[in-house]
């Protein structure tokens, strides 16, 4: 590639500061035309509010932009899609109950009659092997497919600078590399992508200069190619890194043993789940991977007790609960984290006290002749916020007015703390620092060390690759037969999720 | 060509005309439950623009004006409720029971006076002598302006929710309200505009029961028309042709249990006034039955408040 592109934008000394917080300050950094340019950082680095100023989001508090040589400050997204800067979102901004074409349609700004949109659609979809039916209902697609939508309705408009957030964290690997093939095609034709980022390798096979933020500032620019993964991981944290070491705990007896469970999920535009079977052993972590709304939510509330089954087909140390609620199944031995930090795991509006108390109060004893006792939760809510490092003024603050990365924490804490025999968490990283990721999964091989029995269902492949001894795929529904981590190979991985959804007829790796 | 006492002519003729000042609330309530907020002062709206309606009409002397008056009576204490949830996030649903309860306070209030005086009539819009046709003269030509604006705004309302940007999004913001802000949408601006055009249908509605219905002013006049025509909306799965159905079914249960009475039917008059609510129950029950979880095209954000944070 030539260093002799154009420029296309130029960011100089942008600052911008909320309440209590400085989410960019100086920022500087230019992209030229054709350029795939990471944006690497933590969680509240400041990569979603930089470029969120680049697409008229958020206005910057000083600071200049300068787009292809002309002074840029769009006051809405409108005009910067008119200029050329489009955006696909980390959580998509679709609506379930339009279709494909109305989707597209909400994000241009002067769209074409309907059927010729579908036209449209459709051409453009074959020319970059993005294969779309426009008159498909969004809420029926895959989250690969869904991607495809946001991508789409961004190349309709031409776009000179594409900005992604995060894509690759719903997608199998297979759908990366067709992910990654589209925007190399884009590349070459002269469209600049700013990609952000926090999965190193993905940077260092596809950008070709990344800016690293740290607490809002830019520490250091580099050519990923140039540099090891662990290299650019330390610049991003500001410390060496850790990696979360094994203790070799003894496997003991099936801990946890679900057999041909079968439910109808309860979520709209769920997915049931399909005769589900597996066994995990005392000190063994098994790793379920899948993409997004393959069956995980249904599976975390199959195991926590938010949906019943039969008796039999749930049992926690040899003793049936899948009829038990999940009081009686904390009771039983068996905690569960769900994935939804704000509405399921917490109550947001409650204090971090409370919230303990919400889950822990059973196992912890935390209630004394029916009431609630204030001082051992408080001292419980202490000990989680000292143990796992939670940055936060005091227990008696809001889950709210908690990073999500600390409130994560906080939660992963509560369950892992209160000494379960079986442990079941689904995203335990998700949106979480490296940092505090690699904690996090610290935590998890401690508690197993001890003998605990821990499911982690996670779409981040490495971080299972790291944690578990057994892994598994749930795929619409249905979980593979679980396999020993050791030996698998991504490409194995990617075939056991069915590869690229609607792309290749699903292959089914034997074990 | 009587039926017990009763002809079908004559009564197809008057439940459209019934039926209209529940068509008009519930679809402007239709178009405010897309945008996703759910407004349930529909009754304190109508009773409201009832009166406006029948002051402007009286002191004006123009049944039109009148139609405007209420209307205008209608947007404003809607827009008490648009500022009350869209600008200091107020739950909707206890706003939405405030605003009726206000505006059949203020009504009473401001009705002082006006009892008794009779409106400026509305009359035929047709010519006699299409209207003295058999059969299609009193069911297609015999009803003043505003039977045949409510079916105009039935179509219009259809076809911009259907085929025009406006109605996208609109559609948009009542599916997903953090989606449309994300592409640049002014989620709480489209929803204040839905809730004040709302606000204005209802009002016109209650104008039309005050002007031509009964036609005089009596406290409470509109006598929980608001509340039949939410549950229109629901009964009619948010769409407007089905709204106009559901507006004449109930409308036609209405005059078909007044003419009942009149005629002496063996039925007691009670098992007939609660047929139109037997009927939503049963609908209702039906629906839902069909697809859990996903209530029959319910707006996915409707009834939320919307902040846009960072």
């Amino acid at each position: 590639m030539t260093t002799t592109r154009p420029e296309l934008l130029r960011v100089e000394g942008i600052t911008k500061a909320y309440p209590g917080v400085v989410a960019n300050s100086d920022v500087s950094f230019a992209i030229s035309e054709g350029e795939i340019h990471a944006l690497l950082g933590e969680n509240g680095a400041g990569k979603s509010t930089m470029v969120k100023m680049i697409y008229g989001l958020v206005r910057p508090d000083t600071g200049t932009m300068t787009l292809r040589g002309a002074a840029y400050q769009p006051a809405k997204p409108a005009e910067a899609r008119r200029l050329g800067v489009a955006m696909v979102f980390q959580h998509f901004s679709l609506f379930e109950a339009l279709n494909v074409a109305e989707n597209v349609a909400l994000g241009m700004e002067n769209p074409p009659p309907m059927r010729e949109l579908a036209a449209r659609i459709r051409a453009v979809s074959e020319e970059y092997g993005l294969p779309l039916d426009p008159s498909r209902m969004v809420g029926d697609l895959s989250a690969g497919e869904r991607q495809r939508v946001e991508i789409i309705r961004c190349l309709l408009q031409d776009p000179k600078l594409l900005i992604m957030d995060e894509p690759t964290s719903v997608l199998t690997p297979q759908e990366v590399e067709i992910l990654f093939k589209t925007l190399r095609q884009l590349s070459s034709e002269g469209t600049a992508i700013l990609y952000i980022s926090h999965k190193l390798e993905e940077i260092k096979s596809l950008c070709d200069e990344a800016t690293i933020l740290r607490r809002g500032k830019v520490v250091a620019t580099c050519t990923p190619r140039e540099r090891t993964a662990r290299e650019m991981a330390e610049l991003m944290v500001g410390t060496a890194l850790k990696t979360p070491e094994r203790r070799q705990g003894q496997k003991g007896e099936v801990a946890l043993g679900v057999s041909d469970l079968s439910a109808a999920s309860p979520i709209p535009f769920g997915t049931s789940l399909k005769g589900v079977s597996f066994t995990v052993a005392k000190g063994e972590v098994l790793g379920i991977a899948g993409v997004a709304g393959n069956g995980q939510d249904e599976l975390l509330l199959a195991l926590s007790g938010e949906l019943k089954a039969a008796a039999d087909k749930v049992r926690v140390a040899g003793n049936a609960v899948g009829d038990l609620g999940p009081v009686e199944r904390r009771k039983a031995g068996l905690v569960a984290a769900p994935e939804d930090r704000y509405g399921h795991a917490a109550a947001p509006d409650m204090s971090l006290v409370e919230n303990a108390f919400l889950t822990a109060g059973v196992r912890k004893g935390l209630t004394k002749n029916g009431f609630v006792d204030w001082a051992g939760t408080r001292a419980f809510a202490e000990e989680i916020i000292k143990a796992y490092d939670v940055r936060t003024p005091g227990p008696d603050v809001a889950a709210r007015a908690l990073s999500g990365g600390n409130l994560q924490k906080f939660l992963m804490g509560r369950e892992l703390m209160q000494g379960a025999a079986v442990i079941v968490i689904n995203q335990p990283t998700w949106g979480v620092d490296a940092a505090a990721a690699a904690q996090i999964r610290q935590s998890i091989l401690d508690r197993a060390g001890e003998g605990a029995a821990v499911v982690v269902i996670s779409q981040d492949l490495d971080e299972l690759l790291e944690v578990s001894d057994t892994f598994a795929v749930l795929n619409e529904g249905r979980l593979t037969k679980p396999r020993p981590t050791e030996g698998l190979t991504m490409d194995e991985i990617g075939l056991m999720m069915g590869g690229a959804h609607g792309m290749e007829v699903a292959h089914h790796v034997q074990a | 060509m009587d039926l017990g006492g009763i002809n079908p002519v004559i009564l197809i003729a008057t439940l459209m005309a019934s039926a209209v000042p529940i068509l008009l609330a519930a679809l402007g309530e239709t178009v405010v439950e897309r945008a996703g907020v759910l407004n349930l002062g529909v009754e304190g709206m109508m009773v409201i623009g009832a009166l406006g309606g029948f002051i402007v009409a009286v002191q004006t002397g123009s049944p039109v004006m009148g139609f405007i008056g209420g209307a205008v009576a209608g947007a404003v204490l809607s827009l008490i409720f648009a500022a009350l949830t869209q600008v200091f996030l107020a739950n909707q649903v206890a706003t939405g029971l405030a605003l009726t309860l206000f505006g059949l306070g203020v009504s009473s209030l401001g009705g002082q006076g006006y009892n008794g005086i009779k409106p400026p009539p509305t009359g035929q819009l047709l010519p006699d002598v299409l209207a003295d046709l058999p059969v299609v003269g009193p069911i297609l030509f015999g009803h003043d302006w505003v039977v045949y604006f409510s079916i105009l705004m039935t179509a219009v309302l259809w076809w911009v929710l259907k085929s025009t940007r406006i109605g996208l999004i609109i559609r948009a913001v009542g599916e997903s309200h953090e989606a449309a802000h994300a592409l640049g949408y002014k989620v709480n601006r489209i929803r204040l505009m839905c809730i004040a055009f709302g606000g204005a249908m209802a009002g016109m509605g209650g104008a039309y029961v005050s002007l031509a219905r009964v036609p005089q002013w009596v406290d409470g006049i509109t006598a929980g028309a608001g509340w039949i025509a939410l549950a229109i909306v629901v009964f009619a799965s948010w769409k407007p042709w089905r709204v106009l159905i559901g507006a004449y079914l109930f409308g036609g249960i209405t005059v078909l249990q007044l003419n009942l009475q009149v005629a002496g039917s063996i039925i007691p008059v009670e098992y007939l006034s609660m047929a139109p609510y037997l009927i939503t129950i049963l609908v209702l029950v039906i629906m839902s039955a069909g697809r859990k979880g996903k209530v029959n095209g319910a707006p996915a954000a409707l009834g939320q408040n919307f902040h846009a944070s960072r």
